[in-house]
């Protein structure tokens, strides 16, 4: 079954869906969706360094995006320029640099659209077991610090002076995005990355009672834009990653149109009735 | 009825300093069991600071804030906006930082008037709901200390005596330590243990009968009402200025205030202000 490349792709696919969701999730609620764009910029300067030093490339990417995340906390408090000029600084030019390092290597002929836009043809069975490996371990590690998380996400004072440790929170959340980011960007590309994340979550706003619900329906949305995608891309011989961000995009704008209105007010109807 | 104990937290000459400006400074305080603390003090003299050096929110730039090993904290900050991308019930909010059942879920709500909103999303609740669900999240973990900052704010009148009542009966029924922020003078008269006036400093500090009691208090202010006042409405000789710095009486601006000002009752202000300010001071 996984010798066909495109059932390969749906998999790896599904399984990044599925880990974006959540994480997506506390992207929108904490206003990250700039800084999840900076580290996926950057991931491209890992895919350069990878090249270079012949490492790993979920490896160099997840170890440069990591860097930047720590690097971002670090210059924040100093706080000499506002954050989003900083991410604005961090990305683009971890962007250019990773171009720059890549153009220098003239003996590495290598498909740059592939890395910026996702490639289904690519999706090797390793490529599989990275996603669901690190994925699991991604989703894992979001379980144990949910709690925290969701509480610093409300009310960062109110979580520190009630025992919770919101730093240590973060610091584990951002590596948790530069995991995501390293696993995923092979499917969408790294331009594309942060819509996987966002779009799924905030197309499941509108049906969600609870964070924990949230996560769930986004992931959901997520599974059905990846086959959308996918199919879509099969179909229209289109780019994958961008195909996939499409029918994204049609969910939100389903979910925002009156027909997902009245679906959400009859359910909280429904949920009025009870005694 | 104060038992003598170990204080639960207590600062001791703290100060926060931010961008070369003193937030607060000198700051001597603890709160035990039992006890109710309130900072009363205009807007910008550093309570909301004080209450967070307490929690260990923030770490005092200049002398020490300590707290007991484990201590059980219940926080209502003075503002919480819950983003609209948040999809949070009155009953996941309560459970946002503590595991309790739904009896003891139940029970909190019921306390502060709000058991009908449990399922209500937190976003839609009025000002004066959502400080309520803010004190039933607070008290619903019985905590051993609990810092309400403003705690009665947007709340109804009827509400608020209800809520000030609710809140000496959970210090008397849990043994918690508090330390209150409060505009409303009548319930710092009626329901507190010791409270100090900041501005940028600890102007004064004492125990509202030690107010009541004192002579200047029968000779100026004939009510309960306004025995507040004795403690509250005191002039400030020196006056913080947005921009961080300090208009002192004379007109003379500085950069900070300094531990020897505020003191106006030592100085030659009016006599009547002068006896109120002595009201307020602990022998």
């Amino acid at each position: 079954m996984l010798d066909d490349f495109f059932t390969r792709a749906l998999i790896a696919g599904i399984g990044v869906a599925i880990v974006a969701a959540p994480l997506g999730c506390f992207v929108v609620w904490r206003r990250l969706a700039y800084f999840g764009d900076t580290l996926s910029h950057a991931a491209l300067l890992g895919v350069a360094l990878a090249f270079l030093f012949e490492l790993n490339i979920t490896l160099a990417v997840f170890i440069v995006c990591a860097a930047v995340a720590l690097a971002l906390v670090l210059l924040q408090r100093r706080a000499t320029l506002s954050s989003d000029s900083l991410l604005g600084l961090l990305a683009h030019s971890s962007l250019a640099l990773g171009l720059v390092v890549l153009a220098f290597m003239t003996w590495i002929r290598m498909d740059l659209m592939g890395f910026l836009f996702g490639d289904i043809l690519a999706v090797s069975k390793a490529d599989i077991a990275t996603i669901y490996i690190g994925g699991a371990a991604v989703l894992g590690v979001l379980a144990l610090i949910w709690q925290p998380l969701f509480a610093a996400t409300v009310n960062r004072e109110l979580a520190e002076a009630e025992g919770m440790r919101p730093e240590r929170t973060n610091m584990v959340f951002m590596l948790l995005m530069a995991t995501v980011i390293a696993i995923s960007m092979k499917i969408v590309g790294v331009l594309l990355i942060t819509a996987l994340l966002i779009i799924p979550a905030a197309a499941a706003r509108r049906f969600s009672n609870g964070p924990e619900q949230m996560a769930v329906i986004a992931g959901i949305i997520g599974i059905a834009s990846i086959v959308g995608g996918l199919y879509g891309s099969l179909t229209w011989d289109t780019p994958s990653g961008p195909s996939i961000v499409v029918a994204a995009l049609v969910f939100f704008l389903v979910s925002v149109s009156p027909v997902a209105a009245l679906i959400s007010h009859s359910r909280r109807q429904a949920q009025g009735e009870k005694p | 009825m104060l038992k003598v104990s170990e204080p639960l937290v207590s600062l001791e000459n703290a100060g926060l300093e931010r961008a070369g400006h003193w937030l607060v400074r000198g700051v001597d305080l603890s709160v035990r069991r039992g006890e109710i603390v309130t900072l009363v003090g205009p807007n910008g003299s550093g309570k909301s600071t004080t209450a967070k050096l307490a929690l260990g929110i923030h770490r005092p730039s200049e002398g020490t804030a300590h707290r007991s090993r484990g201590l059980k904290v219940g926080y209502v900050p003075q503002k919480v906006s819950i983003d609209w991308t948040l999809p949070l019930s009155v009953r996941r909010f309560m459970r946002l930082t503590q595991r309790i059942d739904d009896r003891q879920l139940e029970a909190s709500l019921d306390a502060t008037g709000i058991s009908h909103l449990v399922d209500a999303e937190v976003r839609t609740l009025s000002g004066g709901e959502f400080q309520r669900a803010m004190l039933a999240r607070a008290i619903a973990g019985r905590p051993e200390f609990m810092v309400l900052d403003e705690p009665v704010q947007g709340v109804d009148f009827s509400g608020e005596i209800a809520l000030y009542e609710l809140i000496t009966s959970i210090r008397d029924g849990l043994g918690c330590g508090i330390l209150m922020i409060s505009h409303d003078l009548h319930v710092v008269m009626a329901a507190t243990d010791q409270v100090i006036c900041l501005n940028g400093h600890v102007c004064c500090k004492g125990s509202p009968e030690t107010v009541a009691r004192s002579d200047e208090y029968r000779q100026l202010f004939g009510d309960r009402a306004s025995a507040a006042l004795a403690i509250y409405k005191h002039d400030h000789d020196h006056t913080h200025l947005p921009d961080g710095r300090v208009r002192h009486a004379d007109g003379s601006i500085t950069d900070h205030c300094h531990p020897d000002d505020g003191h106006h009752h030592e100085k030659d202000k009016a006599g009547t202000d002068g006896g109120k300010e002595r009201g307020g001071q602990r022998a």
